[in-house]
């Protein structure tokens, strides 16, 4: 398809390489990528073929004949060609001759009553074939936009990177903090455990030391006190209580 | 340009014989001389987006003049007339 362009380039590419021997360091005979000409993006095919007047004679001919002959020139160059073949017989008429006429006029005929209704319908055709492809081009663009949109999304957060780690940097020192305090709470309690302990225990001896005290003095005193002492102390208190009884009747 | 790149529609009369001896004969040339003859005739006539009956009709044409002149030795029998 390309391959008008690419005849065209051809003698220019090929002037445009140097020749095989003069590339010494690189170990290919011709250098790479030298001419302008890329494949892509396709150029698009022509709208119109060439011009072809009355369908059979390219509008080159006449063109070419214009600045001698005029318009007029073909033409009768045309005519006087038909009518030496038919009168010398280079062109016999004969049973073809007929056939053909009637071949070519319902060809004509047919070309000129239905030529526009099929270009149009062949012209739909492509349109469709065109509007499938671009259809899908477009969709692929649109999910690369997206996708472009969304990394850049993603890049924007990037930026937020600072905040997320300084929050997370206060919530460690937290965690720390707490951590810390918790443990000076168990440390305070424990020890506060032993000196109560200690406290107590002391408490505790000084109390058994006093009662055991006074249970041996009671004792030793109960002991002390023999049989004679308790008669004599029994008869003292009977003798104080009747001095005691007799100053309160005096008293009364 | 020189001689031998030039196109046969951009040879001058004069130099045909020696535009002619340039040109490669060999099958591969001729070959390529009709690889390159009929691409060029395509993509002007036929390898367009909205072509019209020129691009086959011509081709038709041609087609009808050359089986006339290989059968005209047998047409030449059906003459009208025996002197022209």
């Amino acid at each position: 398809m390309l391959s008008r362009l690419l005849l065209r380039a051809a003698p220019a590419a090929l002037r445009s390489l140097p020749p095989p021997g003069a590339v010494g360091v690189l170990h290919a005979t011709r250098p790479l990528h030298t001419t302008q000409q890329s494949w892509a993006p396709l150029p698009p095919l022509p709208e119109k073929g060439g011009e072809v007047r009355h369908g059979l004679i390219p509008e080159e001919f006449f063109q070419f004949l214009y600045p001698k002959t005029g318009v007029t020139g073909p033409y009768m160059l045309g005519t006087g060609l038909v009518l030496y073949l038919l009168s010398k017989e280079i062109y016999v008429v004969n049973h073809e001759t007929v056939a053909a006429a009637c071949i070519l006029s319902v060809i004509i005929y047919g070309v000129k009553r239905f030529g526009s209704d099929v270009a149009a319908f062949a012209d739909k055709l492509n349109e469709e074939k065109i509007a499938k492809a671009s259809a899908v081009k477009n969709e692929a663009i649109r999910d690369l936009e997206t996708a472009i949109e969304a990394e850049k999304k993603e890049q924007w957060r990037v930026e937020g990177r600072s905040y997320l780690f300084d929050a997370k940097r206060n919530n460690v020192a937290m965690l720390l903090e707490t951590n810390y305090r918790e443990r000076l709470l168990m440390v305070y309690n424990e020890v506060k455990k032993r000196l109560d302990y200690q406290v107590a225990m002391q408490n505790l001896k000084r109390q058994k030391e006093q009662d055991h005290m006074i249970q041996w003095v009671e004792k030793n005193v109960i002991q002390s006190i023999t049989p004679q002492q308790q008669k004599e102390s029994i008869a003292k208190c009977i003798l104080d209580l009747k001095a005691l009884s007799k100053s309160a009747q005096a008293a009364v | 340009g020189p001689l031998s790149d030039r196109r046969l529609m951009e040879v001058k009369l004069g130099e045909l014989p020696a535009w002619l001896a340039t040109r490669d004969f060999s099958p591969q040339g001729l070959l390529g001389g009709l690889q390159k003859a009929w691409s060029s005739y395509y993509n002007k006539y036929i390898n367009v987006k909205r072509g019209g009956p020129a691009g086959i009709s011509m081709l038709l044409a041609g087609y009808c003049l050359l089986s006339y002149s290989w059968n005209y030795q047998h047409i030449k029998r059906h003459r009208w007339r025996k002197y022209h």
